[in-house]
């Protein structure tokens, strides 16, 4: 997604999807996608949408392998209460579903997507308290 | 070394150190949470000089603007003063110069202030009596030389604040104001963007004063406000408003009443309603939402999936505190 530079093997993949500017492109799309799916929007209900958005920023922006600070234990502890609701493995995979999605709207390439994607799966055991 | 000062105390920030690990280290209580500029959980706000723009990334234009920084992502580039956004400046005093009721349920009113305050129109103060009680209302003008505030204040049942302003406060008298807060005002730029301004009852307060500084800014850009009440009662400026539309081809103005049975010739519906269908997409726009909690927070939602950027969305939602028995 970055213009001005052509990909090359040395990019890491947060490089190479365009950095911050790219999450700041996905952010919104993505949790559109994401409150607009009845399957999962209960999770994600939250008067303060601003403060969600930022939590959804965060995600992707891990997803997208850049700079972040999260452990698995602070990954089973934001997810506890959701995980007391009843998240499971269904709802985890749809949000997978729309991370691919919202990648595939940007125009970002299979490759790349699939690499986003095993990052963001390399939290599932931690998310679910598995 | 840089100096960070908080309240009554002053910390050195030692080189490669950010705000938050310097506050952390002297055991001042600051809220935290990823630590890497995403959160937004340790926003603070510098009181003197402007934070580096680097410290300021994802926050809303408007907090921006205000001086809003993460502590987790700051290295100072200069000494600052600090304060925490719960953290409440100087306040100052205003005296009343003007009451009048704009409908049998709302009062304007308009204090004049001595000392130098600042304020985006838009933005709430707490109006403080003597005794302390104390509530927010929204200013209702935009700054300007004559260093007054006007405010619409609802008379709500049992209201003890809006009910002493309506039965006792008088010309003269005078209450304690603070510095102004909230994020919901219009930013210069992007001046042909259309802007959508939905409000119940007196939310019309806060975009009365956003309509008129857009005005004064010179925004191109179509501007469409919708002001709702479920009767007669909650409607005003109806024809301030209309004049201000015959002035500006560029302002639209939809008064709607969504109570039943109501002889009027006003748009019958409920004000979020109407706006939201108006348009078949809002990508590009910025929203301007207040009144009604209830109505903000959806409003907010639908608006945000109907395309609008969440960075272009403002709201006040306008919570009631109910009165201590």
């Amino acid at each position: 997604m970055s213009e001005s530079q052509e990909p090359t093997s040395n990019q890491t993949l947060y490089e190479k999807l365009g950095g911050e500017a790219a999450v700041n492109a996905a952010v919104d799309i993505f949790y559109r996608k994401v409150l607009a799916d009845h399957r999962i929007n209960r999770f994600f209900d939250n008067s303060d949408m601003e403060k969600q958005a930022a939590k959804q920023k965060a995600f992707l922006t891990m997803a997208f392998g850049g700079p972040n600070n999260y452990s698995g234990t602070d990954m089973r502890t934001a997810h506890a209460r959701l995980v007391k609701m009843g998240l499971n493995a269904s709802h985890f995979d749809a949000v997978m579903e729309h991370l691919g999605a919202t990648l595939t709207e940007l125009n970002v390439p299979a490759e790349l997507i699939a690499q986003a994607a095993a990052i963001a799966e390399s939290t599932r055991n931690d998310v679910l308290g598995k | 070394m840089r100096s960070i000062t908080i309240g009554e105390s002053t910390f050195s920030c030692q080189p490669d150190e950010t705000v938050l690990e310097t506050l952390l280290r002297e055991n001042i209580k600051v809220p935290n949470g990823c630590r890497q500029g995403l959160c937004q959980a340790c926003q603070m706000r510098s009181l003197d000089n402007s934070p580096p723009v680097s410290a300021q990334v994802g926050l809303k234009d408007t907090l921006q603007k205000q001086n809003y920084f993460l502590a987790c992502i700051c290295h100072p580039e200069q000494d600052m003063t600090v304060a925490l956004p719960n953290q409440q400046g100087a306040s100052i005093e205003a005296g009343v110069i003007k009451k009048q009721l704009l409908t049998p349920d709302i009062v304007q009113l308009v204090l004049e202030y001595q000392s130098p305050f600042n304020f985006f129109a838009g933005q709430f103060v707490n109006l403080k009596r003597a005794d302390g009680l104390t509530r927010s209302y929204s200013i209702a003008n935009i700054p300007h030389h004559e260093n007054i505030l006007e405010f619409h204040i609802r008379r709500l049942p049992n209201g003890q604040f809006s009910s002493w302003v309506y039965d006792e406060l008088e010309p003269g008298e005078s209450v304690t104001i603070s510095e102004a807060q909230g994020s919901c005002h219009y930013l210069p730029g992007r001046a042909e963007q259309p802007l959508m301004l939905v409000g119940t009852g007196s939310g019309l307060a806060p975009l009365y004063g956003i309509i008129a500084d857009a005005l004064a800014q010179d925004h191109s850009g179509p501007i469409h406000l919708y002001h709702g009440s479920r009767d007669l009662n909650g409607l005003y400026f109806v024809d301030e408003m209309r004049e201000l539309a015959a002035e500006f081809d560029n302002f639209h103005y939809t008064p709607c009443l969504s109570g039943e049975d109501i002889e009027s010739d006003h748009v019958r519906g409920r004000a979020h309603d109407i706006a939201l269908s108006s348009t078949e997409s809002l990508s590009g726009w910025r929203v301007f939402l207040c009144g009604h909690p209830e109505m903000v927070n959806q409003t907010k939602r639908m608006a945000f999936m109907k395309g609008a950027s969440m960075g272009d969305i403002y709201a006040d939602a306008f919570h009631v505190i109910q009165a201590e028995k």
